[in-house]
C-alpha cells in the first residue's frame, strides 16, 4: 500500500463533495423531524430526486433546470406521503417504508432509456482570488456551486428555525401538535410544507450524486445515502450546525475509504465499501441522542 | 366538508375488505401504469395474475408460487411478531444473506462427505447466522438505545458486501476455473434443501407451514403473543402488566432474524443453488409488504404472500411475453403498499360529510 499516493488537500477537498448529497438530504429531513413527522423514505425521495434531476438534465443540457426538476420530483413524490400520513393519518414508519420501496421501483421505471448516458458537465467554481490560496483554496473554494447551496441551506434553515416566528411555529407544531393546534396553528399545513421542503432537498441530494458526483444514472445508486441522512440527523440532535459535522464526518469516511482501495490496501475492497455503513452504526451508538422533538412520528387527529 | 370520525373499535368488516380494496385500487392504477406504458392494460393485468394460475402452462408456474411464497412467508412472520409491539426490524435482507452464508458455509465445509446430519446442522447454522445479526440492533437497542430500523438497515448493506466477498473469495467454488459463486448446493445431496424439485417442494415450505401454525398458536394462546399485541397497542399498560420490553425486543429481533436465516439457507440451497454476489433478490423488503399486506396475521400473511409471489411470476411471464419492464413490478409492489396504508383509515376512522358552517 502507497500512502504517501493520498493527497491530504484533494482528500479534505474530495470530502466536502462527498458530504454534499447527504447533507442537502439531511437538512431537508431535520426540518421535517423538527415539525414533528418521521420520513423513513428519504432513500425514495433521493433516487427519485436522482433520476428526475438526470432526465431534465439530459434533455436540456442544463444541470441547473435539472436540480429544480429533481426538487420538484423528490417534492411531489413527498407530498404522496404527506398525504397519507397526515389527511389519512397512516402509520409513519410504515408509510416511509413504503415510500422508498415505491421511490426505488419508479427511479428504475424511469430511468430505463438513460443507462450509461453522461450527465451534462457541471463545471466548478472559482471564486477569483480565493481560490488561489495554497491549501486553503483548493478546500474550500474551488467546488462546484451545489457544495455552496448545501452549506446555504443548513445556515438558512439554521435561521429559520432559530429567528423567524415561522421557525417558532414550526417547533411548536414539532413539540406539541395539540398545543400548537390550540393556539390556532394549522398543525397539518405546517407538515405537508415541511414534508415538501424536505422532499425538494431529498431530490436535490439525489440529483447531486446522479449529475456531479457520479456523474450517471444507475439503478439503486443512492446505496443507502438517504438512510445515512436519517442517522445524521439523528447524531446532529436536530440541531442544524451539528448536522454540518455529521456529513462531513461520513464524507470523510467514505473518501478516506476510496482512497484507501485505490492506494491498495491490504483490507478487501468488500471491507473498506462496508466502512459507511458501520461508521453510521458506531456513531448513532457513541453519540447519545439529543431529546428528540416532542411529538415525533405522531399522527394528528383534531378531534373535535 | 369530508371528516373523520375516529371509531371506538377499529372496524372489523374494513379490516378484511381493506387489504381487498387495495389490491383492486392496484389494479386499476396499475392497468393506467402500463396503459402508460403502451401495454394493453388488461392484458397485462391478467397475465400478471391470472396466467401464472390458469394458463396452459399454469403446470410450470404453480410450483413456482411455492417457491417465491415460501422465503416471503417465513420473513413476513417473523417481521409481523415486532411490527405488532412497534418494534421495527428493516433490515431482514441483511438476515437472510447471512443466514444463506452461514448455512451454506457449514455445507461446504463437509463437502464432498455425504450424510443425513448435513442438512440440519445447516439449517441450525443459517437459523443461528440470522438471528446472531438481527441481535445487533436488538442488543444495540436494549443497550445503548439506538434506532433498530437505522442500524438493521445498515446491516444491510454490510451483509451485501460480505456476500460479494464470500462469492469472490473464502466460498468460491476451487473447481469453477475463477468464476464467482460457490459450489452447485443442489448437486450435493446431502446439503440440498429440495425435497421435490418439480413440485416446487422444498424444506423452506414446510418450514413456512410450520412457523405459521406456530405464529398461530402463540399469537392466540400463548402469554407471547399478548405481551406482544399489548405492548403494540398500549406500551405503557403492557409495563404494568409486567412485560419487560428489553426482553421484548430481543426475543422479537432474534425470531425475525432467525426466520429470515432459515428462509435465505433454504433459498441458497435450493432455488438459489449457490452463493452467488446477488442470490438475494428482495425478499426482505418484500416481506415487509406482505406482513402489513396479511394484516400481520398468520393467516393473512400466506395469502399476502401468495399473491405477492403471483406479481413475481406474472411480472416475468409479463417481462418475456409482453416486454414490460421489470421495475414496473416493483413499483406495483410499491404501490399496493401505499394503496393499503391509505385504505386503512377506513379501519380506525369513519368518514362523515359535514356541511360547512356547522359546528
Amino acid at each position: 500500500m502507497d500512502l504517501s499516493s493520498i493527497n491530504p488537500v484533494l482528500l479534505v477537498a474530495s470530502l466536502m463533495v462527498a458530504a454534499t448529497p447527504i447533507m442537502l438530504a439531511a437538512i431537508g429531513e431535520l426540518v421535517v423531524e423538527r415539525a414533528g413527522v418521521l420520513n423513513l423514505g428519504v432513500e425514495g425521495m433521493m433516487i427519485t430526486g436522482a433520476i428526475c434531476g438526470f432526465i431534465v438534465a439530459v434533455n436540456t443540457g442544463s444541470p441547473w433546470l435539472g436540480f429544480i426538476g429533481a426538487a420538484i420530483g423528490g417534492a411531489i413524490l413527498s407530498l404522496l406521503f404527506g398525504v397519507l400520513t397526515q389527511l389519512l393519518l397512516s402509520n409513519q414508519v410504515a408509510t416511509g417504508l413504503a415510500l422508498t420501496l415505491f421511490g426505488l421501483g419508479l427511479s428504475a421505471l424511469m430511468g430505463q432509456g438513460y443507462i450509461g448516458i453522461k450527465a451534462p458537465a457541471f463545471p466548478d467554481w472559482d471564486v477569483p482570488l480565493l481560490s488561489d490560496i495554497p491549501v486553503i483554496g483548493p478546500i474550500v473554494f474551488q467546488h462546484d456551486p451545489m457544495v455552496y447551496v448545501g452549506i446555504f441551506l443548513v445556515a438558512a434553515v439554521w435561521a429559520f428555525l432559530k429567528y423567524s416566528r415561522a421557525g417558532l411555529v414550526l417547533r411548536a407544531v414539532g413539540e406539541n401538535h395539540e398545543a400548537a393546534h390550540a393556539l390556532g396553528y394549522h398543525v397539518i399545513r405546517v407538515r405537508l410544507l415541511a414534508i415538501m421542503f424536505g422532499g425538494a432537498c431529498a431530490g436535490l441530494g439525489g440529483a447531486y450524486l446522479s449529475l456531479v458526483r457520479v456523474p450517471q444514472w444507475t439503478e439503486g445508486m443512492t446505496a443507502g445515502a438517504g438512510w445515512i441522512a436519517l442517522a445524521i440527523v439523528v447524531f446532529a440532535s436536530w440541531r442544524p450546525w451539528r448536522l454540518l459535522l455529521g456529513a462531513y464526518l461520513f464524507g470523510g469516511v467514505t473518501v478516506l475509504q476510496l482512497n484507501l482501495q485505490a492506494a491498495g490496501a491490504a483490507i478487501g475492497v468488500a471491507y473498506l465499501s462496508m466502512a459507511p455503513y458501520l461508521a453510521t452504526i458506531a456513531v448513532l451508538v457513541i453519540m447519545r441522542a439529543g431529546r428528540a422533538p416532542g411529538s415525533l412520528g405522531q399522527s394528528f387527529h383534531a378531534s373535535r | 366538508m369530508i371528516l373523520l370520525e375516529k371509531r371506538p373499535q377499529p372496524s372489523r368488516v374494513w379490516t378484511f375488505a381493506t387489504p381487498v380494496l387495495a389490491v383492486v385500487l392496484t389494479m386499476i392504477f396499475g392497468g393506467v401504469l402500463f396503459a402508460a406504458l403502451g401495454n394493453n392494460p388488461f392484458e397485462t393485468i391478467r397475465t400478471i395474475f391470472l396466467d401464472p394460475l390458469f394458463s396452459e402452462f399454469a403446470w410450470f408456474y404453480r410450483p413456482q408460487i411455492l417457491i417465491k411464497g415460501a422465503p416471503l412467508v417465513l420473513i413476513a412472520i417473523g417481521l409481523s411478531f415486532g411490527f405488532r409491539a412497534g418494534i421495527w426490524n428493516i433490515g431482514a435482507e441483511g438476515q437472510y444473506i447471512i443466514g444463506a452464508l452461514c448455512g451454506a458455509a457449514v455445507g461446504l465445509a463437509f463437502y464432498p462427505t455425504e450424510s443425513f446430519i448435513i442438512f440440519p446442522l445447516m439449517v441450525i447454522a443459517g437459523a443461528l447466522g440470522g438471528w446472531a445479526w438481527a441481535m445487533i440492533p436488538g442488543f444495540l437497542r436494549v443497550k445503548f438505545g439506538t434506532n433498530e430500523i437505522l442500524v438493521s438497515l445498515m446491516l444491510v448493506y454490510v451483509a451485501e458486501q460480505l456476500l460479494s466477498s464470500m462469492a469472490l473469495g473464502a466460498m468460491r467454488n476451487p473447481d469453477g476455473v475463477g468464476m464467482p459463486g460457490s459450489r452447485n448446493l443442489t448437486q450435493y445431496p446431502s446439503a440440498t434443501s429440495w425435497i421435490n424439485e418439480s413440485a416446487g417442494m422444498h424444506w423452506g415450505v414446510v418450514f413456512a407451514f410450520i412457523a405459521v401454525i406456530f405464529a398461530y398458536i402463540a399469537l392466540s394462546r400463548h402469554i407471547f403473543g399478548f405481551q406482544v399485541r399489548l405492548s403494540g397497542q398500549s406500551p405503557r399498560a403492557a409495563k404494568f402488566a409486567g412485560v419487560n420490553p428489553a426482553r421484548l425486543i430481543l426475543i422479537c429481533m432474534g425470531l425475525s432474524g432467525a426466520l429470515a436465516g432459515l428462509a435465505g439457507l433454504f433459498e441458497v440451497a435450493g432455488p438459489a443453488s449457490q452463493v452467488s454476489i446477488n442470490f438475494n433478490v428482495g425478499y426482505g423488503f418484500t416481506a415487509i409488504i406482505v406482513a402489513f399486506l396479511g394484516r400481520l396475521h398468520p393467516v393473512g400473511i400466506v395469502l399476502a404472500a401468495g399473491l405477492m409471489a403471483l406479481t413475481y411470476i406474472g411480472g416475468e411471464i409479463a417481462q418475456s411475453n409482453l416486454g414490460l419492464p421489470g421495475a414496473a413490478i416493483q413499483l406495483l409492489q410499491g404501490m399496493l403498499l401505499f394503496f393499503l396504508l391509505a385504505v386503512d383509515v377506513l379501519t380506525n376512522y369513519r368518514i362523515r360529510l359535514k356541511r360547512e358552517g356547522l359546528t
